[in-house]
């Protein structure tokens, strides 16, 4: 029996115990009605060596492309050690730490990591972690709701990833959150400060880079957030903060919640997740925080060990009063995250961040050399920028996936104003080559697109 | 020793770095940084040696036993991670196009066929990235069917005393109040007290069975129709579901919603805290609001159905697509049980619980609901020997660390005083279990004979007993030079 280790004379032996006939009369405090739970869709079990070979092949189908799109995930280079210790079984197999003095190790990671996070995003204190970068966004806001004491309004420029404003729309709208976008500069691509009189409001969110790849003038924005009585939500990529400016600075005051996607921090692609979202905020609004926190203490000895803290936040002591619902969160990719920035420390990980906008440059040199692509928007960018292209950009990606590889995002869906545009990105784990690879199949590809008529050309 | 006391100025793990520091002198300099983060400077050595030596400090299903209730604690087959971790799966990045992960997607598409099995639901959206999240996009989809029919007058969510925090928790991230009722002395829903608490405000009642207090729920059915009578929906906490696969359904007991947790009845690893699954399932009149993305298949093709597939659709979840590596963990667990397998999984993980009940009861602990079958789980009470002895279930717990076990849940279900919620699961062999009624009879004695001992434990870990006061006082959370 698959992972169950009972032998027959044991289930004899227990069933005695238990003063029972058969294992099936443990179940007949079960309403006869409700017994049939027979399962009839579920294939026959495959043993370890005919799961392997199934999915050796369906991974062998999905194959291997050279990939350029970013769009909120981005590939970078993980080093083995990340996951080879994050599997260990201390890790991978435990549980939430509740009881602390047999939790030390996991305990102690989360401690190192909201240090690492809080200084990262330049802000005090940090939580262990969300589920992503997406609905970690939508509890800052519930957060920033929650601290202002007037109106239940929140600013969310339309530069913040449309997927990221669609989980907010979903997870706040219950709770009658008025968000209100704010258009950008077509010129920039970036989010002017608004001059219209917006009344009161919890709180701004600023994305840096933005989702267009494109830095956003953090300083004025926050201060004209702060100027009106409202909080700043920082939305930012934790690999570009090896770089930029960290949100605890930003303006006279500083951002007052940094939140995002902590997957660029040595967690894979892998389809989309697991992935985490981080969250660090200013002293005065930790006990707004949602999820778990990590606090240093000392034993009854004296010396010092590590423990949740804050619980009253949470909901398995406050209930229908908690911050968040949230329990379970992201841990194991928080481990990975944890050993990833220790192992590329405050210099590796500014290398791999010069190296992503190195990359993203030279990239856009070379498609704008092509005809009929031009960059979209004057904004500096950090790894990611908006090129448009004279064809159908889904035509386009398509034809150069045919060829291996994945060109960018397709923008025309959430941004139709801005016509055949594409959102590509080149980390740190592009070569020369790669870039030169990509420059030279869409010149092949836009150029055979003008010599035959679009109804001949077949991709 | 934290990893920033290794740090040394200049010292670093070359290996894992671009070689060269690219110029970035193109950015404006009012966007940039100017102090470093405070990221540890360490070789690639000092950083394995740090991270292994603190898993060494942890206890995990793979070192210890672990009778966690409500958590179910099983073993994590090892293949679900290697498997799940083949180089293509890992590289694929979440905005590219469904032709470009077929292999991944058709495991998806099967594992959703396989969950509708098991639930005996209409439709199932694995969107949700663990179990509250579940439980947020079941009671947002309550909601959405109610303002679909203009009933906006029910604004109520019913939930026993018993439930998991999470449910009140959710109900009013969802924009409801929360209605608690209690609970009868043999463990079941007061019947009467729901009867005086459903009418036309009555949005819904979550409910998990086998309840929180470890016993199977026996008069579902008259729950089912006095909250479907009120015009209110039924939603399922899946929390439990180990202890019924493949014998009950929830669709069967007239549920309208349920969410799954697989980093518990389909053993993906619980990772120190995180990540799971909560995959939703739903009924027929929910299927127009189920969240996206959701797998489907036609012409031999698989994608995803998103916003403009699903238009009443209650939205997404996550940015990309849920805790994907997770799910196909879970689906090469449900894959290697099989349905024969699968059937044994709710046979041994109560077979088990009843012996650990027998045996716990004979020894002279206090069986909450000692008229009841325990179902995967069951609670004992230690309210007389604190009063007693004045060892607490929280003492009781630690001491247990001594012994080599993690320690049950406490203080949860709260309407149980000094509680210990067991759960062994089915993968434990009858000498584990016996090796774990040995030390609590052990620890019984003591709290007799000795309740200091009891008291001061543990003594064994890496720490003794931490003052959570001091930490939530005087709050240290990131470290300070
Ligand atoms: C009964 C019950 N409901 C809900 C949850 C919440 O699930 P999750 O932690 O996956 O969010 C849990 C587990 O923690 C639980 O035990």
């Amino acid at each position: 029996m698959p992972f169950i280790p009972h032998t027959e004379h044991d289930i004899q032996a227990m069933l005695a115990a238990i003063g029972a006939p058969s294992i099936d009369a443990l179940f007949d405090e079960i309403p006869a009605a409700l017994r049939n739970g027979k399962l009839t869709k579920v294939p026959t079990a495959l043993s370890e060596m005919e799961i392997n070979r199934l999915m050796q092949e369906r991974a062998e189908a999905d194959g291997r492309y050279l990939n350029f799109i970013g769009a909120g995930a981005y590939e970078h280079h993980i080093p083995a050690a990340v996951w080879q210790i994050t599997t260990r079984g201390e890790f991978y197999s435990a549980y939430t730490p509740y009881q602390a003095e047999a939790s030390q190790g996991t305990l102690q990671l989360i401690y190192e990591y909201q240090t690492m996070m809080a200084s990262l995003t330049g802000l005090d204190v940090s939580n262990a972690s969300l589920y992503d970068g997406g609905s970690g966004l939508a509890e800052a806001v519930l957060m920033a709701v929650r601290a202002h004491k007037g109106a239940a309004r929140v600013l969310m420029p339309r530069t913040v990833s449309p997927v990221y404003r669609a989980v907010v729309r979903g997870i706040v709208k219950n709770q009658l959150i008025e968000i209100i976008e704010l258009d950008y500069d077509p010129a920039t691509g970036t989010t002017p400060v608004p001059t219209a009189d917006m009344g009161d409001f919890a709180a701004l969110v600023v994305s840096q880079p933005n989702f267009f790849g494109a830095l956003e003038e953090v300083d004025t924005l926050t201060d004209w957030a702060h100027a009106h009585g409202a909080r700043v939500i920082a939305l930012v990529n934790p690999t570009s903060l090896a770089l930029l400016k960290a949100p605890g600075q930003w303006g006279a005051k500083g951002a007052d919640i940094a939140v995002g996607e902590g997957q660029p921090l040595g967690a894979p692609l892998s389809s989309g997740g697991p992935y985490y979202g981080f969250m660090t905020c200013k002293q005065e609004l930790v006990r707004q925080m949602p999820g778990r926190i990590v606090g240093r203490t000392v034993d009854l000895d004296g010396k010092p060990g590590f423990a949740l803290t804050l619980q009253a936040r949470e909901q398995h002591i406050r209930r229908s009063k908690a911050t968040s619902n949230i329990c379970t969160n992201q841990g194991l990719v928080v481990t990975a995250s944890t050993i990833y920035m220790s192992l590329l420390g405050p210099e590796g990980l500014k290398r791999v961040a010069a190296a992503s906008h190195a990359n993203t440059r030279v990239l856009l040199e070379k498609l704008s050399a092509i005809a009929g692509v031009k960059r979209v928007f004057s904004a500096h960018c950090f790894h990611e920028a908006v090129i448009q292209i004279d064809a159908p950009a889904g035509e386009v990606l398509r034809a150069l996936q045919a060829q291996g590889i994945l060109g960018g995002y397709d923008l025309s869906g959430h941004y139709p104003e801005l016509g055949n545009a594409i959102l590509v990105c080149a980390t740190e784990t592009k070569t020369a080559a790669d870039l030169d690879l990509y420059a030279q199949q869409l010149a092949r590809i836009l150029s055979k697109r003008r010599e035959a008529p679009p109804c001949a050309y077949k991709s | 020793m934290l990893i920033f006391e290794h740090s040394r100025p200049g010292r670093a793990a070359h290996a894992q770095m671009p070689e060269h520091a690219a110029d970035v002198s193109d950015l404006p300099a009012h966007l940039m940084r100017t102090d470093a983060p405070r990221l540890p400077e360490a070789s690639e050595m000092d950083v394995v040696r740090h991270y292994t030596r603190l898993s060494q400090k942890n206890f995990s299903i793979d070192t210890q036993f672990y009778p966690l209730g409500s958590c179910t604690m099983k073993y994590n087959p090892r293949a679900c991670n290697s498997l799940a971790m083949l180089p293509q799966f890992l590289a694929r990045h979440p905005h590219a196009p469904a032709e470009t992960g077929q292999g991944f997607l058709a495991s998806m598409y099967e594992l959703q066929e396989i969950l509708k099995d098991v639930t005996g639901m209409a439709g199932v959206s694995m969107a949700p990235m663990a179990g509250a999240q579940g439980e947020f996009a079941g009671v947002s989809m309550i909601r959405a069917y109610h303002d679909a029919r203009n009933d906006h007058a029910r604004r109520e969510i019913i939930v026993p005393n018993a439930a998991h925090g999470t449910n009140p928790a959710t109900a009013v991230m969802c924009g409801y109040t929360v209605r608690e009722i209690p609970t009868d002395r043999e463990g079941d829903v007061d019947l009467e007290a729901l009867r005086a608490a459903v009418g036309p405000h009555t949005a819904g009642l979550m409910l998990t069975n086998p309840s929180t207090l470890g016993v199977f729920e026996k008069k579902i059915q008259d729950i089912q129709k006095i909250v479907h009578d009120a015009g209110g929906l039924l939603y399922y906490d899946g929390a439990n579901l180990n202890a019924i696969l493949g014998r009950v359904k929830p669709g069967d007991m007239g549920f309208d919603v349920i969410h799954m947790n697989l980093h518990k009845t389909f053993s993906t690893p619980h990772g120190g805290g995180g990540p799971g699954a909560g995959p939703v399932g739903v009924s027929e009149r929910l299927l127009p609001f189920m969240p996206v993305p959701v797998v489907t298949h036609d012409k031999g093709r698989y994608r995803l159905l998103v916003e403009a597939d699903i238009p009443q659709s209650i939205g997404r979840m996550s940015a990309n697509n849920g805790n994907a590596g997770v799910l196909l963990r879970a689906y090469i667990y449900a894959r290697m049980l099989g349905a024969e397998g699968m059937h044994r999984v709710a046979d041994f993980a109560t077979l088990n619980a009843n012996y650990l009940l027998a045996e716990l009861k004979k020894a002279g602990f206090d069986i909450a609901f000692p008229t009841r079958r325990a179902s995967h789980e069951f609670i004992i009470t230690l309210k007389k020997l604190k009063d007693e002895t004045g060892v607490t279930a929280m003492d009781f717990a630690k001491r247990l660390l001594d012994y080599g076990y993690h320690a049950p849940t406490t203080y949860f279900p709260l309407l149980v005083p000094e509680c210990l919620l067991i759960e062994p699961t089915e993968t434990e062999s009858m000498e584990t279990l016996d090796g774990f009624i040995t030390a609590m009879k052990t620890i019984l004695a003591e709290a007799r004979s000795n309740p200091d001992l009891v008291k001061g434990a543990p003594y064994t870990q890496p720490v003794r007993r931490l003052d959570d006061v001091k930490a939530a006082r005087e709050l240290d959370l990131v470290w300070k030079r």
